[in-house]
């Protein structure tokens, strides 16, 4: 029974997911926060295996749960891990339910685009994501990452010459904006300008 | 192992080197730049980075026609890489107006530089780096390629806008530019998932090839996949933050203010050709099918945009918000055109869009090179009263400036008339009455901006009021290489309105290579 092992799976998974997603947000203490982002990150890895996508499972856990969140929790403890922000004060009048409402709708959204869409009617999750693989079919007797690195030479070599050209850029960008020459003579002068 | 690499047969897509030379030339060309700078640390100050940006962008102009020959040789269309990016009449024209923005500001930034008394060749690197993302926007022929080309421009531009180390409104339009635009990106690619999952492809051919046989089979897009409606309405939102559109217009104001003058420039004319390229390429070609389905999207983004633009632009103290709004009203002027060509008029409307992008990058390179020599050391000349008695203490730039800012307005014999005439054409082709006299009475309410800023230069002030102004233009000190960055903007703008058709049949040459796609 194949597929009640998948449905289980699915379960404690997915309860995995929400859980960390609603810790991040729920959690008072920062680094908490981020500790449940992991986990979270964790539950999606094993729904990715479990949808047979090794490679992206694999890069979940590395990528994600690996170096995104250890740079969160850089970020977090070179801020200090005490220094809560007063997150119940509004700084913008109307934000909170306003925020919530378009959060509503991205997610109606997406879920009618879900579940509405296709030719499918009932099944129309069904038609959504499976009308036509445009990739090369998938080969079971080849393995995931093969066929993936296969693609990314061939189909899509130019994508992958101009990540280079966005991470040079970043490289600059980061190297120049860090640079503190001219620091001491700070112009503030403008009216207007909220600093300070 | 080796055995294994054996058996694997891999298919080298094929490179077709020769035409990609502009994309080669401005990227290698950065990363040597560089390098060059940081062996070499006599070639950080002087001029060196700005002759090198100049004379890369001259040699990609001038492999334009080559290009060209080479295209049309091929039937108009080249699919190069796999057919990731077709280089086509289209992708040259763009390449074309990104290359010739790269040259006019560079000729604004080496001085702007020198006088702020800041170096450094990575403005330059940024600038050339960017102009290859937006070359590679306006050719991709993969919402993928779209992404990235995407990303490329616009995350040198976040840093371009925060580059001025020592002013805090320049590092507060870079942080909210970038904080912004990181939040419409990522809309742009949950909106690509999304096409994905509704059509199965990447490539915009394959979707729009998709979508065609799902509506010959009686399928309806609107009413069979929502998911492709979600995936339009996010992307149409990315491009629409990227071009300034209304309601996603509100960095803009603050981002032109704020950011080094020269920057801005770049700005205006390459990003916002850019952007408009990208959401050509994607809506006419791969959804050019349903246009039905995202026309009254487009229709209400343009309507928003002149009427908000044009409104706001009114109130403004400070010419570069003043622009900036007049930039959302241009964008508006561009979308009624796609409007247009969504309604019917496929051919006048996509048209009348081309030659809008670059009739826009014209005219705004010429503003903003007048307002980056009028702005002077730090920024400091951009309040309206800052131009009183300008055409007095510096003539030269008062007319030059009062050429554009009317051909901006759309005034008859320069490129902004036949630029505005032609989107009003076209939605007038497309039987869209309303959208057209939205459109002009928007045109209208702007020039009484432009018109403003006019008569302030020339304005005859008070005796002691315009010995104070004199005084203040008499500092004004007018860079050769900016004037004659100024001089190009304002030559083009006079021969492109006399001669609209210029140079041969490039928008119409443009338009079919877009329209032949779908």
């Amino acid at each position: 029974m194949g597929n009640v092992a998948e449905v289980i799976v699915f379960l404690i998974s997915g309860a995995i997911v929400l859980g960390g997603g609603l810790g991040v947000i729920l959690n008072r203490n920062p680094v908490h926060a981020a500790l449940s982002l992991i986990a979270s990150f964790f539950g999606v890895a094993v729904l990715f295996i479990s949808q047979e996508a090794h490679f992206l499972a694999f890069v979940q856990v590395v990528v994600y749960g690996g170096a995104i969140v250890v740079l969160f929790l850089f970020v977090i403890m070179l801020l200090g891990v005490d220094r809560a922000e007063q997150v119940r004060v509004e700084q913008l009048s109307m934000q909170r339910p306003l925020a919530i409402v378009t959060g509503v709708m991205l997610f109606g959204l997406a879920m009618g685009g879900l579940f509405l869409s296709g030719p499918g009617g009932e099944e129309g999750a069904v038609a959504a994501t499976g009308q036509q693989s445009a990739m090369v079919p998938i080969d079971e007797t080849e393995p995931n990452v093969r066929q993936l690195g296969l693609d990314l030479f061939t189909r899509n070599v130019l994508a992958f010459e101009a990540t280079a050209i966005l991470l040079t850029i970043a490289t600059v960008g980061a190297v120049v904006l860090v640079r503190n020459e001219g620091a001491e003579d700070l112009v503030v002068d403008e009216p207007g300008t909220s600093i300070g | 192992m080796l055995a294994l690499l054996a058996q694997t047969q891999v298919q080298i897509p094929e490179i077709v080197w020769s035409v990609l030379w502009p994309i080669v030339l401005l990227s290698i060309g950065g990363v040597l730049l560089i390098t060059a700078t940081s062996i070499s640390p006599r070639l950080r100050v002087g001029s060196f980075p700005a002759a090198m940006t100049i004379v890369l962008a001259g040699a990609s102009l001038v492999t334009l026609p080559l290009i060209w020959s080479k295209v049309r040789d091929g039937g108009g269309q080249l699919p190069v890489i796999a057919d990731a990016i077709r280089i086509d009449a289209f992708t040259l024209l763009v390449t074309g107006i990104m290359c010739a923005s790269l040259i006019v500001v560079s000729l604004l930034l080496d001085d702007y530089l020198r006088t702020e008394g800041l170096d450094g060749p990575e403005w330059y690197v940024l600038l050339l780096m960017s102009a290859t993302g937006g070359i590679l926007m306006a050719a991709a022929n993969d919402l993928i390629v779209t992404f990235l080309g995407l990303e490329i421009l616009s995350i040198a531009v976040y840093v371009l806008a925060a580059l001025h180390l020592r002013r805090t409104k320049s590092q507060e339009a870079g942080f909210k530019y970038f904080i912004l635009g990181a939040l419409s990106s990522a809309i742009f690619l949950y909106g690509i998932a999304m096409i994905y999952g509704a059509t199965g492809s990447l490539r915009l051919t394959d979707i729009a090839q998709f979508i065609a046989s799902g509506n010959s089979a009686g399928l309806s897009p609107l009413t069979e996949s929502s998911l492709l409606l979600a995936g339009m309405a996010m992307l149409l939102i990315g491009f629409g933050f990227k071009i300034s559109a209304a309601p996603f217009h509100l960095w803009t104001p603050d981002v032109y203010e704020g950011a080094p003058t020269p920057v801005v420039a770049f700005m205006a004319s390459a990003v916002k050709a850019a952007g408009m390229a990208g959401l050509l390429r994607v809506f006419i070609v791969a959804f050019g099918v349903v246009a039905e389905d995202w026309r009254p999207v487009v229709g209400a983004m343009a309507i928003l945009s002149v009427v908000i633009g044009a409104a706001s632009a009114l109130g403004q103290d400070n010419v570069k918000r003043m622009l900036a709004y007049s930039s959302i009203v241009h964008a508006g002027f561009m979308l009624v055109g796609l409007y247009a060509a969504a309604s019917g008029a496929a051919q006048t409307g996509t048209r009348s869009v081309v030659f809008y992008l670059f009739a826009y990058a014209v005219m705004s390179l010429g503003t903003f090179a007048a307002f980056t020599l009028i702005g002077g050391r730090g920024d400091q000349n951009h309040s309206l009263s800052a131009y009183v008695g300008l055409s007095r203490s510096n003539p030269m730039v008062a007319s030059l400036l009062a050429v554009l800012l009317l051909a901006q307005a759309g005034m008859p014999f320069t490129i902004g008339f036949w630029a505005k005439a032609r989107v009003i054409i076209a939605a007038a082709n497309g039987e869209n009455y309303v959208v057209a006299a939205v459109a002009m009475v928007a045109a209208v309410v702007a020039a009484f901006v432009y018109l403003r800023l006019i008569v302030t230069m020339f304005m005859i002030s008070e005796p002691d009021e315009a010995g104070e102004a004199e005084a203040s233009g008499a500092q004004l000190r007018i860079s050769r290489s900016g004037l004659f960055a100024l001089g190009i903007a304002a030559a083009a703008t006079m021969i492109w309105g006399l001669f609209p058709g210029f140079g041969g049949d490039w928008f119409g040459e443009a338009t079919r290579a877009l329209l032949e796609l779908r």
